[in-house]
């Protein structure tokens, strides 16, 4: 996603200038991505120089508002009706460092595993926290967004107890044998000499 | 009146062996978790990893081998069978996955019966149970018998049972069961607010997304706490962007 589809998704509402569109975006987004104004204008400035909006004389106050034009709603209207591929997303920082966990010397990869775990559920409770208290029909859209990271921290958190349990399937049968496992830290070893191979 | 500071549910370095010798198993092994009023945790963590023995634990349906829970300041330890039968019924509300209703009583009739089992009488149980049922959204339907209903609604009628009367301790294992996302949601919504009025709760459950609804969320392996998460910070600061 681009800052400019979301811009001239609000330009679509009615003309604005730059702080209208600033407080209009974080509101629609549930103040969960902060735009400062230096981004809105320089935003502005590239969708000007293709022709997607167009500015409108100066208020009295000295602000400029911008208006969509009909390349901008057609350009709006393409967004829309393509789906986001996966490859436009940045890469996945997360599966990258356990899999170099897993095979950097020394690193203990269920710790690694349990830290991130911990975090995550931590936004989680957050995004839920936020969740219950916007129980207005107004505040819908952003229940929504809320939604979409709920439901992503717990993908998150799937993929890592997904982690966990196969890090355990790969620990070697001699270190088994009973509930009361001898030394964690010894069962790591093994699980990384493993994942090596 | 609620009291802030006291732990509603106090367990101090609770183990919990099966069988001995070789056979032995380490259900749990020095679990200790304090629960204080308008407080909910949530207990996570793999299959086998103690989650249910400590419900079980904190309910009194099963003892410990060692250690020590503490209801409301009442080791369970120190009572004898019928003294911990009262504490269960008086104090104490369950929801299990398994709901438990009993099909040839009417909801109305499901919820009222911890009370009357406790000496309440039929009047006053009755009614407390259609405030009950009235707090879960099933105004009007106490006369259904539980095969009249909807999964969601048993579910719903379950609950009431659990929070009837003056429950101060909810424990829930994984109390949406198969209901669909939106009435598990529902679910959880109302034991948030119970527990927002007062009471303390505990819930197990396996689901990271049911989990994101309690105050606290603890992590258990092979009978170990092994993690926490920290105290969340107030919905003004987390939309402030302070709280983080």
């Amino acid at each position: 996603m681009s800052i400019r589809h979301g811009l001239l998704a609000l330009l679509e509402r009615g003309q604005m200038y730059g702080y209208q569109l600033r407080a209009a975006f974080e509101e629609s987004t549930g103040s969960t991505w902060p735009l400062n104004i230096g981004q809105v204008y320089t935003t502005l400035n590239r969708l000007e120089r293709d022709g997607l909006v167009r500015p409108l004389p100066e208020h009295e106050g000295g602000q400029r508002p911008y208006e969509i034009t009909d390349a901008g709603r057609a350009d709006l209207a393409l967004w829309f009706a393509t789906p986001i591929s996966r490859a436009d997303r940045p890469r996945d920082e997360l599966s990258i460092k356990l899999a170099l966990a897993m095979t950097t010397p020394g690193v203990d990869v269920r710790t690694v595993v349990q830290t991130q775990r911990s975090a995550t559920m931590r936004t989680l409770q957050e995004l839920t926290r936020l969740k219950y208290a916007s129980d207005k029909p107004e505040d819908l859209p952003w229940r929504l967004v809320l939604d979409a990271m709920v439901f992503q921290a717990e993908a998150e958190i799937r993929w890592l107890d997904h982690c966990e349990t196969s890090l355990v399937r790969h620990r070697p049968a001699t270190s088994a044998g009973g509930v009361a496992r001898a030394g964690a830290e010894h069962a790591h070893e093994h699980t990384d000499q493993e994942i090596h191979r | 009146m609620i009291e802030v500071g006291r732990p509603v549910l106090d367990l101090r370095d609770v183990h919990r062996t099966h069988g001995s010798g070789e056979a032995a198993v380490h259900a749990l092994r020095g679990v200790s978790l304090s629960v204080v009023p308008g407080e909910l945790v949530a207990v996570m963590g793999p299959s086998g990893s103690g989650k249910s023995t400590l419900l079980t634990l904190a309910g009194g349906l099963d003892r410990p081998t060692a250690g020590e829970v503490l209801v409301e300041g009442e080791s369970l330890g120190a009572l004898d069978r019928q003294e911990l039968a009262r504490l269960r019924r008086r104090r104490i509300g369950y929801v299990f996955q398994n709901l438990n209703l009993l099909g040839s009583l009417t909801a109305a009739e499901n919820v009222a019966l911890p009370l009357e089992l406790d000496g309440v009488g039929v009047r006053a149980a009755r009614r407390a149970a259609m405030v009950a049922l009235e707090e879960v959204g099933l105004t009007g339907l106490g006369g259904r018998f539980p095969d009249q209903m909807s999964g969601g609604q048993q579910q719903r009628v379950a609950i009431a049972r659990a929070l009837v009367g003056e429950r101060r301790l909810v424990l829930a294992d994984e109390p949406t069961g198969a209901l669909d996302s939106q009435t598990g949601e529902a679910v959880l919504h109302l034991l948030r607010r119970r527990v927002d009025a007062g009471a303390a709760g505990v819930l197990v459950t396996h689901e990271a997304r049911h989990a994101g609804w309690a105050d606290r969320v603890v992590f258990l392996r092979d009978g170990v706490m092994v993690d926490a998460t920290v105290p969340l910070p107030s919905v003004e600061q987390l939309l402030s962007g302070s709280g983080r």
